[in-house]
């Protein structure tokens, strides 16, 4: 086994001000499991250790990174270590003089995340005021001379808005916007049937997408994550299992995706027992569905193994309860009439005017409730 | 300007970072979510794009350090590749 893992995303924390209803966090995110964050020093040997595998690109994420106080050194730790640095937030209550500290130490690139072009729906589906805060850092992120991605989740409620949004980034000056249409996993899988939009909708916002890589070129970078739901083949899910990727949770559980904690599965190592380099390349959970020794039929003779590694291990235990079944997003696995069903249901939901049922927001005490209802 | 000419001054973008790869023993550009693998030579010429060479220097300082000729042609695609996925800029 040779492979070595360029990208670790970190998640410092999962509290949040912000709650939207398709964070990609655990459903648990507030309970036992993720209570004891780790601690400045052992996030500092994680970098050291992930540095050490081979890791190059660092995201600081969470939850809300900015709430972790010691986050200045933290980066500052990453960037002597030479580790790419990315801010993953909101920018909830972010103050230019914080963002100017953490770029003193190092820090290499800011995303900032908008949930739609306006304050109206923006504020909504954050579930708080949050977009003034992030207009204010928009501009200072950009006057600070950082690279800037604006992130924005997709789903049915502001697909229609991604012109609007593209020509937002455009006006801030920023290098990317992710589009980044909703994974069904953590509170988006919980809130599936109210966020998927139709195929009309996504038809009509790839248009746009096409118009305006065409108008902008290299001036803005416009990334389209695909709403797999909607694809004929599934996603190469992290570049395949284990094979580049991997995240650590805040309690110091390592994953080889953020969703994968979901699988229960599986056993996720924690690197307050164990280094990061014996989990990697020794543990069952990263060992388990890496290269293609693990893949079932349709997967084992099929020539696209080598191009989407089998799809995602998470999308198949959610949907099909198997994490080593062909991803059901494929068209050829034996389980894709269950994606084609919940995508039929919003089709002739939308068709006969039916509202869409009410959105769960993530917040700790929906996540208990959810949590203990099992 | 144009691009192109052998006057054009090549800088990396500041979004991206010239790295070495310990690991795996090379050189690499890291930007936003990505990263280019380069080989020596890439890395060599990327390391001269600092905003005060032109192509032109660029050029003339590889012919001299490997006494080579007619490097142009490559020196110049591969600055040309980069810039166009944004990672170098031109001017000063």
């Amino acid at each position: 086994m040779d492979a070595k893992p360029l990208w670790l995303l970190a998640e410092l924390t999962y509290k949040c001000p912000l709650q939207c209803p398709y964070c990609s966090n655990p459903l648990d995110f507030a309970g036992p499991r993720f209570k004891q964050e780790l601690t400045t020093e052992e996030w500092s040997r994680v970098f050291r250790e992930a540095k050490a595998l081979g890791v190059l690109q660092l995201g600081l994420s969470g939850g809300e990174p900015l709430l972790r106080t010691d986050l200045e050194g933290l980066v500052a730790t990453a960037h002597q270590l030479g580790l790419y640095t990315s801010l993953i937030t909101s920018a909830h209550r972010l103050r230019k003089d914080r963002l100017a500290a953490l770029q003193r130490a190092g820090l290499d690139h800011v995303q900032i995340s908008v949930q739609a072009a306006d304050a109206d729906l923006s504020d909504r589906i954050a579930g708080t005021q949050a977009f003034g805060d992030k207009l204010a850092a928009y501009h200072f992120t950009k006057e600070l001379g950082f690279p800037l991605t604006v992130n924005v989740v997709l789903h049915r409620e502001n697909l229609h808005q991604v012109e609007a949004l593209i020509r937002f980034a455009e006006s801030l000056g920023a290098e990317r916007i992710e589009l980044a249409n909703t994974q069904f996993y953590g509170w988006a899988f919980h809130n599936r049937d109210a966020l998927m939009p139709t195929k009309a909708q996504l038809n009509a916002a790839w248009q746009v997408v096409l118009r305006e890589r065409a108008r902008l070129g290299p001036r803005l970078e416009i990334v389209w994550v695909l709403p797999d739901y909607h694809e004929q083949f599934p996603k190469p899910c992290m570049g395949g299992w284990a094979r580049a990727y991997m995240t650590v949770a805040p309690g110091g559980e390592v994953w080889p995706c953020h969703a994968a904690g979901r699988i229960t599965t599986l056993t996720f190592e924690n690197v307050r027992d164990r280094s990061l380099e014996w989990i990697w390349r020794e543990s069952d959970a990263f060992n388990r569905f890496r290269g293609e020794a693990w893949m079932p039929e349709p997967c084992r003779s099929c020539a696209r193994r080598t191009v989407d590694f089998g799809g995602c291990r998470c999308q198949a235990f959610l949907v099909a309860g198997d994490a080593g079944l062909t991803d059901p997003v494929c068209s050829l696995a034996p389980h894709r009439h269950l994606i084609d069903a919940a995508v039929a249901q919003i089709e002739r939901a939308a068709a006969a005017g039916v509202e869409p049922p009410s959105l769960t927001y993530r917040a700790a005490p929906a996540s208990r409730a959810l949590t203990a209802k099992g | 300007m144009n691009p192109t000419s052998a006057a054009a001054v090549p800088r990396l973008h500041p979004k991206a970072r010239l790295q070495r790869d310990d690991v795996r023993g090379r050189d690499v550009l890291l930007y936003p979510e990505g990263l280019v693998t380069l080989n020596p030579t890439g890395a060599e010429i990327l390391g001269l794009c600092d905003g005060v060479r032109s192509l032109a220097d660029i050029v003339t300082t590889l012919e001299q350090r490997y006494g080579a000729s007619g490097l142009e042609r490559d020196v110049t695609s591969f600055v040309e590749a980069l810039a166009a996925k944004g990672l170098v800029v031109y001017g000063r």
